[in-house]
């Protein structure tokens, strides 16, 4: 099962290096710093999308280590309220807004196409225009922070609180703007993702034979575009309210409070399963590739997938409970909650199945894939507490809930992802990462993680609510604190262990064969790291497990261009060809477009006319993006 | 301070005697559910270490049957605690039908003022930060938020009710033994929002009735010539512009009553306990306590400071 796959390409005929060589001078970037900014391949947008992330949750961490400091002693002086409020909002919003969504859907950016079998993603440059679009979203939130203009409000910025009347200044302003920023990142990436999986799979990938990992990206880009808009509108509200005096969330003069927080949820609720799906989809491929089988009952688990991203939409109440809506209406939020858990509990089955059925391999990325179960499990757990209206009413707001959605998010997400980059940095980067390392780094994560987030079950259960800069000695929180905070420094050197690890490997890891793991997906099928045109000769998925069924040689389809940049489209549903249709080149015009819009949103935080005046740049940078060049047109397949 | 209690797992109300029946309930399906995925883990771990060969998916181990046993059991678990917390949620709503007792509670940044309603004008009172009740008396608390959302939430007592601008809510609480109970702000609510707690003082009906008596009363005259010329820096300075003392000239109403503020255990929303060293130390520095608060440091000579503390701290 595991042996080496051979490649459908004979390195010593002529023509097949000729081949090659057409196509990497096809599919090369031009040199130099405009070249670096033009960059339109999947891989290297991937790959700095997931490098700017992982920053971005450096820094958070840093952040709620400081917290974590702060809390460690009752009565601590070291930080003030006015940082304090700083701190968890940066830290929130860091996380929810820069890293995970982020870096799920950079993930899918850098596999989807690989796993799909072709040769870039769909709309290569917007794709490009978001990872600016983020960056620069990012940057400006943490250049207002270094400024002492960091939000202060939560991540939620609950109105009246975040409104014009309570928080004067522009901290607010910024963390909204930073709102627009990074979902329209997000929204630009998941029409691309959605795209690529739909009509660029390889000719007999069938959406039945389609990778769980692809599956899982393709709902949660879904998601995206049904849950981005509703805090854009929030956030533009928010923005509209603080600026120019529209009065949408102010009961005074017939706004409403609760307004935002059914806009915020209805996007903050599906957020969240935006956040894990795509971990459910790492830990789908890890357990495969590591038990020696496919998943079982993979339609079982392609159904659960989607009724968890439809039923996402459905339990945004139940962030609400407290806020005095009828109570009937609140039992078909806690139905609704408690149903949830169904299909997550058939996938927690069937991926111990699996493991129950194969012949596991512990390597670093099982393990994590180990851990996100003990941990996940136990978040999903405290969920279905969370859905029942009179248990939500005591432990809403507490440490209760600050354990729960860690136990979610770290368990569902960030377990996950570290056992994905153990699993695809050597094809990321042609070189593994180093197993020792690897299992201390994720011992110390799984321990740190657990003593940091379990005592706040149990000061939640004691009454400390989130979000309060100190709390008094009488309480009795200060042992169960320490212990937590303890626990942070171990997780802390568990990511870092991870870096260390990273840095390590890039200068001297063992070098990677295409497949070092003898996984059975199309990512596996190029080199590592793949060339920039991904495959010499289009795939042929004529299996679900190709690499499996066809250890030896893959079928492979003809007919695409050398000298032209052109993707073979098929359809959604059987994946037959359909068309050949032709790629962009690299274009500097994305960057530029992205450097305009950032110029209106940052301009329209200090003056409503930012909007006209920044629209400008805006207009030409899109029209010098989209203007027509002679040779662009669709071919019918002959 | 009086010794207080804060936890929600020591149960001294009748809705919170039901949210710990739906906590029992919800411990025991989940600890089960958890318990199984742990197991079934773990065998699969082992047993995966022996297996020479993975199953071809082909052939039938029985894992399926398995499946379907295990979707059969967590939908059993999640009917179980719907129905459950639907019937929890019913009895905690029919417990709060009678009321023998009305408050109105309007949160402010970052402290509560309490009014005890009484048809009667004469008969009803303000205080700030502190709540007494009498055991075993269904109370109606109208809640109202005249800045941003807030939260009651007394965890001995009952679970969370926001307050929010625009909207009228309110909680139905009946306290079932006597103590103390903190209460806490648990919606963020800005820069102080770690320091706005609320004292519960759940005592017999006859110490009730002898609180209540004592709250109606107007404020004491100064006794003694400092607490006098206290009384005078006071409503000379900025002080009656915020804070009302029934019986005197000092009718603001920004901030807390203090007709009766030294027979109350704790200043400032809980941030220091009552006495009257750190009632002169709040008014020296109230900034230096609690930062961001909204009581302006007001320069007073030390003389007037003292004097002042020495006045206020007369008003029992």
């Amino acid at each position: 099962m595991a042996t080496e796959v051979t490649f459908p390409r004979d390195e010593t005929t002529r023509a097949e290096a000729a081949t090659h060589e057409w196509l990497s001078r096809t599919w090369a970037t031009p040199q130099g710093l405009i070249g670096w900014l033009s960059e339109v391949d999947h891989k290297i947008v991937g790959r700095r999308s997931l490098i700017t992330a992982v920053a971005f949750f450096a820094l958070g961490g840093l952040l709620a280590l400081t917290m974590r400091v702060q809390l460690a002693k009752p009565d601590n002086n070291l930080i003030g309220p006015d940082l304090y409020n700083q701190l968890f909002s940066m830290h929130g919003s860091t996380m929810m807004f820069l890293f995970a969504v982020p870096v799920m859907q950079a993930l899918g950016v850098y596999l989807v196409p690989l796993m799909v079998g072709t040769r870039a993603i769909a709309f290569p440059r917007l794709n490009a225009f978001a990872f600016w679009v983020y960056l620069f979203g990012g940057v400006m939130l943490y250049v207002a922070f270094a400024l002492n203009i960091g939000p202060d409000t939560g991540w939620f910025s609950y109105v009246p609180l975040s409104g014009p009347q309570y928080s004067s200044g522009k901290r607010v302003d910024f963390w909204a703007q930073m709102i627009t920023f990074t979902e329209l990142s997000s929204l630009a990436i998941a029409v691309s993702t959605i795209c690529t999986i739909f009509k660029q799979r390889a000719p007999g990938m069938s959406l039945q034979k389609m990778p769980l990992f692809v599956w899982a990206l393709l709902v949660t880009n879904f998601m995206v575009c049904f849950a981005m808009p509703a805090v854009m509108i929030a956030s533009t509200y928010l923005l509209l309210d603080r600026s120019i005096a529209t009065q949408f969330f102010n009961p005074a003069e017939g706004g409403d409070p609760l307004l935002w927080q059914h806009l915020f949820w209805f996007f903050g609720h599906p957020e969240v399963y935006i956040i894990f799906i795509p971990g459910l989809g790492i830990v789908s491929a890890i357990t495969a590739t590591f038990s020696g089988r496919p998943v079982v009952a993979y339609p079982l688990m392609v159904l659960s997938l989607l009724a968890t991203g439809f039923l996402a939409f459905g339990l945004w109440v139940h962030h609400m409970f407290a806020t005095g809506l009828p109570r009937l209406g609140d039992s078909f939020y806690t139905a609704a909650s408690a149903m949830i858990a169904l299909p997550s509990g058939i996938q927690i089955f069937c991926w111990i199945a699996t493991m129950w059925e194969g012949r596991i391999r512990f390597t670093t990325p099982m393990l994590f894939v180990i851990g996100f179960v003990v941990v996940f499990v136990l978040g999903g757990l405290t969920g279905v507490m969370l859905a029942s209206v009179p248990m939500d009413l005591q432990v809403h707001d507490t440490y209760f809930v600050v354990a729960h959605f860690h136990y979610v998010l770290i368990g569902g997400a960030v377990f996950p992802l570290l056992g994905g980059f153990y699993y695809w940095f050597p094809k990321m980067t042609g070189r593994l990462l180093s197993e020792r390392l690897g299992k201390w780094n994720f011992w110390l994560f799984f321990i740190g993680f657990n003593v940091t987030f379990f005592p706040m079950h149990i000061l939640g259960l004691e009454g400390m609510p989130r979000r309060v800069y100190t709390y008094s000695a009488q309480l009795g929180w200060g042992s169960m604190n320490l212990l937590a905070t303890t626990g942070a420094f171990v997780l802390a050197i568990g990511v870092l262990l991870f870096l260390v690890n990273v840095a390590r490997s890039l200068r001297s890891g063992q070098r990677a064969a295409a497949n070092p793991w003898g996984a059975s997906g199309l990512e596996w099928a190029t080199d590592s790291p793949p060339p920039n045109y991904n495959f010499a000769h289009i795939p042929v998925a004529e299996t679900s497990e190709p690499l499996w069924d066809h250890p030896h040689e893959l079928p492979v389809a003809h007919g695409l261009r050398l000298d032209r940049r052109e993707l073979l489209l098929t359809s959604v549903g059987e994946a037959s060809p359909d068309l050949r249709e032709p790629s962009a080149d690299p274009s500097i015009w994305p960057f530029l477009a992205a450097l305009a819009a950032t110029f209106l949103f940052i301009l329209s935080i200090f003056t409503p006319w930012g909007l006209y005046i920044g629209a400008v740049p805006v207009a030409i940078t899109l029209i010098g993006w989209f203007w027509p060049r002679p040779g662009e047109s669709i071919e019918r397949e002959g | 301070m009086t010794p207080f209690e804060h936890s929600v797992l020591d149960v001294a109300g009748v809705q919170n005697a039901y949210i710990h029946t739906m906590w029992t309930v919800l411990l025991g399906i989940c600890a089960l559910m958890y318990v199984l995925v742990l197991g079934f883990l773990l065998w699969a771990l082992l047993r995966a270490r022996r297996t020479p060969d993975p199953v071809r998916p082909a052939e039938s181990t029985g894992v399926e049957s398995a499946l379907y046993a295990w979707i059969g059991l967590v939908i059993v678990g999640l009917f179980g605690i719907t129905i459950t917390s639907y019937a929890v949620d019913r009895a905690i709503f029919a417990a709060g039908q009678k009321s023998g007792l009305a408050l109105e509670v309007t949160s402010q940044q970052w402290w509560w003022d309490i009014k005890y309603q009484n048809d009667d004008p004469s008969q009803s009172f303000h205080t700030a930060n502190e709540i007494h009740l009498p055991v075993n008396v269904p109370v109606t608390i109208s809640l109202r938020s005249p800045d941003v959302i807030h939260s009651f939430w007394v965890p001995n007592l009952h679970g969370k009710q926001d307050l929010i601008p625009g909207r009228d809510t309110d909680i139905h609480l009946r306290p079932t033994r006597t103590g103390v109970f903190r209460g806490q702000c648990a919606e963020f609510c800005g820069a102080q929002h770690a320091n706005m707690a609320v004292y519960v003082f759940v005592e017999s009906q006859q110490d009730f009735d002898r609180w209540r008596a004592g709250q109606l009363q107007a404020a004491t005259a100064p006794t003694g010539s400092t607490a006098a010329q206290g009384r005078d820096s006071f409503m000379t300075s900025a002080c009656p512009l915020c804070h009302t003392i029934r019986g005197t000239d000092a009718a603001g109403v920004t901030g807390p009553d203090l007709t009766h503020v030294a027979s109350r255990a704790s200043l400032a929303a809980g941030a220091l306990d009552y006495n009257r060293g750190n009632l002169a130390a709040w008014i020296a520095d109230p900034q230096g306590i609690k930062p961001g608060n909204h009581m302006p440091t007001v320069g007073l000579s030390p003389q007037d400071l003292q004097s002042i503390a020495a006045y206020l701290d007369g008003l029992k």
